[in-house]
């Protein structure tokens, strides 16, 4: 990284911001009496000795001779005195440090707490003041008092150190650890050469398990393994030698929610760990006004917490919470996000919960660490004892009865009995609105039976005299009912209200998972999924194909269909109906099948079938059901609209690859074809091999001829034949086909008859001369070249006709439609040489301009072919202007 | 008969073919598989006569209609297509026929001896023609047939003498009806149908089987040069 070899300019900052201030050395022990004051002692004694000016600031010797030993010949600056509450407690008095000014002050019990009245309330906020004054420091800690290792450690230690230190006061410090395997500390706390205050010796006993002692040593290695590190890379950073260890940032966001400090901890740790920089998110909701005055000194403690575990504070306004996370996680471009989530399920965390489980969906690139919260249980004690299941309405019910018995009783002889039973209506209400008619019913009892027996004349008895105090007790039960009814419709509408916003929530869901599919299995595969998960039921969807209907998806197992099930499915799909249990049909059926219908028709039937036989869609949910029908119905249109789309798109590829072909064929078949007939007619057909000359001529006639027909043929079955009419004499018409026919028809005899009063028509003059053509070429294959071909153009009923006769054998009886069918050939066609194709190029050309073609055998013999042309076509004229 | 020919075709079976066909005539023979080579053949030195296959692969045929039309050369164009559309573009631009593949050797032949004729013919007009009984004079506004002077109306003397004047020739239906009927009319091809109509009447011998005026299905017409119907 030879461009990055400058120094940073935070780690020049911090350089800067050091000179001229103390250095800070802490010793760092895993627990109590691993020897960390014995060693600061003897390393003061040391710099001592080597000309250093070093004095103790203060040590607690607990009266050990050791330690007291090592002390002595250190010069020591005076405690404090100060009185608190009576007593006289002393501190260090900091103010003779800093006007004493020695090069080195030792200073035990990094994580002390000052006694009140103190300049600071922490001893580690003295040490900073030493160093800023540019004193050097040394002091010792245990592992358990580090902030952000405090959650750890008191989670296996189960003691909690209240006085902690913040993690950004090790940061600039150098740290030595005092290591002492955990057998001999336990020896040393056995042997006595530990001090333990009386009053924390059963909890420490505790804390002093080996388990403990080795968790917590392996703590403080790692914690003084990561100082090293980070001054390692500091180091690096002010030489340039290295830049921002692997550019991970950290995010932690932050709330009023209890266990906060949890969060902000975990994040430190995680911070420490990747080495990275970590930021503490706070995000101001518009609801935060609301907010209590325990959530923001939550918010507080939580906010400086994280401050002095080093994090950068940061409050964002914004309206949604998991917004404003993700949006300064991309600004920061932390890669790291913390957050808190409750293990409670209680109330306001849900939202909470909403709030992670929304982040953990939308978050791409960004490693989401969700940290548990345990909330405190102490929190809300009486929430133990808070009966749960279906009897608790009931039992509070009574309770309230109870509670209120107990308070009339005592107040009866300052209250008088005048408004006790009015009174009493508070229960009952209370208990009817908030856990529905039977709990208050319950307490309507119990307060008619308690006012009875402990209020009414004669008391502790059931016995009622006076009928006023039957209706009393008989409108305690009225009342109970009445609200009753009231409350839990209340409740119904608001739990109808959260179900219809789940099932909303849900319908969405589905409608997006079902977008997403992309073939009919998938989405028949999410609908099953969905309805089983939605309605409760079983459900499979079943789709048409060649062999019947067919399950394309299912739960786990596949069903096995009775013939019943059968049936009724196919007669939903056949019907559009509904059939099956439930329904009015086939209700033997152990399923109800309701068909998927669309505007394309019914494409598949779902099938539903409640487990434990009861009706297959629940009556509460039946709404929801038929929306995930109608979605699912919607779905399959999409895709069957999208797959005919699709092969619309391969027809027309292959539309026009025909199309190419066709052209290629016309051409390319043509070209030689036209070399091979060409060379044909100009050889020599009088010399020795004349037979073989006339065979190459003939049939490289009957090949053109065979591929200008299917050429043709192709075209009107491909609709690609547009006619383009114009006015034409059929005169012409017949003239140029029997001109072009002048080879075949040599030595034929052809009769045309025109009237010559037949008006002009419009037709296409190419189609019709080749449609002509044709038939008089068919005439003459099928008929002996002795007899004669008519032509005959006349005035018909509905329009001119044109009729082709001749007297061969005749078309087959029967088969007068079908012989202009393609390849369709009289009884002796086999050496006459026709393509077969001839009659249908006809009658295709003949309909392309709107005129029909039939064939008929002649009575005394032979075939007619007739092209009839309709009136429409007849050419209507104003004979001014041509002469 | 001698001449040379120029043989446009990028195909080269079949210009060796009309090669073969032509100098079996006593034609002589120019080949060109390009538009290019086409033009450059013209430049050097025009051909008697060009046949013109219109599926070249550089340039359209018909845009070569032009540059052969100016230099005086007659044209015969060769089709694949079985359309129209394309022969009447060809005709209308000034080639002088059209052939359609696959041809035989005989009926191109007959084609290119018409149209040398008809340009050997001083003028490029004949005024004077006869085909089988019917004569025609144009100069003297006289038809005969068997002898018998036929009266004609003015629209049908004008058709008539149009198609007369180039025996062989086809004649489209735009030509015809710009030149007898007026620019206006070129679309009403019926005032054609029926005036040739009445012509046959006039001077066929079977209205029904003409011989004099051919029918060239959406084309146009021609004035056959023979009664009989050839083969």
């Amino acid at each position: 990284m030879t461009d990055d070899a400058r120094p940073s300019p935070e780690a020049l900052l911090r350089e800067a911001e050091r000179e001229g201030r103390g250095s800070l050395k802490i010793f760092l022990g895993a627990a109590p009496g691993v020897g960390k004051t014995y060693e600061m002692l003897l390393e003061g004694a040391e710099k001592r000795e080597a000309g250093a000016d070093v004095v103790v600031g203060i040590v607690e010797t607990h009266g050990r001779r050791e330690t007291e030993a090592l002390v002595a010949p250190h010069e020591v600056v005076p405690r404090r005195k100060l009185d608190y509450k009576g007593q006289t407690l002393t501190e260090m008095d900091i103010d003779a440090v800093l006007r004493r000014r020695p090069q080195i002050v030792l200073v035990d019990e990094l994580a002390h707490t000052n006694a009140p009245g103190s300049r600071h309330p922490k001893r580690w906020q003295d040490i900073e003041e030493l160093l800023a004054a540019g004193i050097d420091v040394m002091t010792t800690v245990n592992i358990q008092h580090v902030e952000s290792l405090n959650d750890v450690v008191g989670s296996f230690t189960q003691v909690r150190v209240r006085e902690t230190v913040p993690d950004k006061v090790f940061e600039n410090a150098e740290i030595e650890l005092i290591d002492l395997p955990p057998e001999d500390l336990i020896k040393r706390l056995e042997s006595g050469k530990v001090y333990v205050p009386d009053q924390a010796r059963s909890a420490l006993d505790h804390f002093f398990s080996k388990g403990n002692l080795l968790a917590l040593r392996e703590l403080a290695l790692r914690h003084a393994a990561q100082y090293v590190d980070a001054r390692i890379r500091e180091h690096q950073g002010v030489t340039g030698r290295d830049a921002q260890g692997g550019g991970q940032r950290i995010l932690v966001a932050v709330s009023g929610a209890a266990g906060g400090e949890q969060v902000v901890r975990a994040a430190k740790r995680l911070a420490d760990a990747l080495k990275a920089p970590m930021t503490a998110l706070h995000v101001e909701t518009t609801t935060a006004g609301q907010s209590s005055d325990a959530d923001r000194m939550q918010l507080a403690r939580t906010l400086s917490l994280a401050s002095s575990l080093g994090a950068v504070l940061q409050s964002v306004p914004g309206t949604s919470v998991q917004e404003a996370v993700l949006a300064q996680a991309r600004e920061l471009r932390a890669t790291q996000l913390v957050l808190g989530k409750s293990r409670s399920r209680q109330g306001v965390f849900r939202r909470r919960d909403r709030i992670v489980q929304d982040i953990l969906d939308r978050t791409t690139g960004l490693a989401v660490h969700v940290i548990p919260i345990s909330e405190p249980e102490a929190g809300q004690p009486w929430r133990r004892f808070v009966p749960r299941g279906p009897w608790r309405g009931d039992l509070i019910a009574l309770a309230a009865v109870g509670a209120m018995t107990l308070a009339l009783y005592t107040a009866q002889a300052w209250l008088g009995r005048g408004p006790i039973d009015l009174l009493y209506l508070v229960p009952v209400i209370a208990s009817a609105s908030f856990f529905g008619f039977r709990a208050g019913l319950v307490a309507a009892i119990a307060a008619g039976v308690a006012y009875n027996f402990f209020f009414l004349p004669p008391v502790y008895t059931f016995i009622i005299y006076s009928p006023a105090n039957v209706i009393t007790a008989v409108l305690l039960v009225i009342v109970a009912i009445i609200t009753g009814q009231l409350a839990a419709r209340a409740r119904t509408a608001a739990e109808l209200a959260m179900r219809s916003a789940r099932e909303n929530a849900a319908l969405a869901r589905f409608a997006t998972r079902l977008g997403a599919a992309s073939t009919t299995e998938e989405t028949a595969q999410i609908v099953c999924d969905e309805v089983r998960a939605l309605i409760a039921v079983q459900a499979m969807i079943l789709h048409e194909t060649r062999e019947g209907l067919r399950i394309t998806a299912s739960g786990q197992t596949r069903p096995e269909l009775s013939a019943v099930d059968r049936a009724a499915a196919e007669w939903a799909f056949d019907h559009g109906e509904p059939a099956g249990r439930g329904t009015d049909t086939l209700t033997a059926s152990d399923w109800q099948f309701r068909p998927l219908r669309t505007a394309l028709g019914t494409l598949a039937v779902l099938g539903l079938r409640s487990p434990a036989g009861r009706e297959a869609i629940p009556t509460e949910r039946a709404a929801l059901a038929e929306s995930l029908i109608d979605q699912a119905a919607l779905a399959h249109e999409r895709l069957k609209l999208e797959t005919d789309m699709r092969e619309m798109e391969v027809v027309r590829q292959r539309d026009s690859l025909r199309a190419a072909l066709l052209a290629s064929l016309s051409h390319d078949l043509r070209t030689p074809l036209t070399a091979v007939t060409a060379a044909a007619e100009a050889l020599d057909a009088s010399g020795p091999e004349a037979d073989l000359v006339r065979t190459v001529r003939t049939e490289a006639r009957r090949l053109n001829r065979f591929l200008s027909d299917l050429l043709d043929l192709t075209r009107i079955e491909e609709g690609a034949v547009t006619p383009d009419l114009a006015p034409i004499d059929l005169t012409d018409a017949i003239a140029s086909a029997v001109a072009d026919l002048s080879g075949p028809l040599k030595d034929r005899q052809v009769g045309i008859s025109i009237d010559p009063t037949l008006p002009l028509v419009r037709a296409d003059a190419v189609l019709l001369h080749h449609a002509i053509l044709n038939l008089i070429d068919n005439a003459a294959k099928y008929s002996p070249a002795e007899e004669p071909i008519e032509v005959v153009a006349r005035m018909g009923r509905r329009g001119p006709v044109i009729d082709v006769l001749d007297r061969g054998p005749g078309i087959p009886q029967g088969t007068e439609q079908r012989i202009f069918d393609r390849f369709a050939r009289g009884e002796t066609s086999d050496r006459t040489g026709g393509s077969g194709l001839g009659l249908a190029i006809v009658k295709g050309f003949a309909q392309a301009m709107g005129f029909s073609v039939e064939a008929a055998r002649r009575q005394r013999g032979g075939s007619r072919f007739t092209i009839r042309i309709p009136a429409e076509a007849i050419v209507q004229l104003s004979l001014e202007d041509i002469a | 008969m001698s001449g040379r020919i120029l043989i446009v075709d990028d195909e080269m079976p079949i210009r060796r073919l009309l090669r073969v066909s032509t100098e079996r005539c006593g034609y002589e023979t120019e080949e060109a598989a390009t538009a290019a080579a086409a033009l450059k053949a013209l430049a050097v030195r025009p051909p008697r006569l060009v046949l013109l296959d219109l599926g070249l692969p550089d340039r359209d045929g018909l845009e070569l209609i032009g540059p052969f039309r100016e230099r005086g050369v007659p044209i015969i164009v060769l089709t694949a297509r079985q359309g129209s559309a394309e022969k009447v573009a060809a005709l209308d631009l000034g080639a002088d026929d059209y052939v359609t593949k696959p041809f035989d050797s005989e009926e191109l032949l007959a084609r290119i001896r018409s149209c040398l004729r008809r340009a050997d013919r001083s003028g490029g007009m004949a005024r004077k023609i006869v085909v089988g009984r019917v004569e025609i004079d144009l100069d003297a506004h006289s038809i005969r047939k068997s002898g018998v002077e036929v009266k004609l109306t003015p629209k049908e003397f004008d058709l008539l003498a149009q198609i007369a004047a180039h025996p062989g020739k086809v004649l489209t239906h735009t030509h015809l009806l710009r030149e007898v009927w007026g620019p206006a009319h070129t679309d009403r091809i019926e005032y054609l149908r029926v005036t040739v109509r009445s012509l046959r009447k006039k001077l066929e011998d079977d209205p029904a089987s003409p011989t004099l005026l051919q029918n060239e299905p959406g084309i146009g017409y021609r004035l056959s040069e023979t009664t009989s119907r050839g083969g």
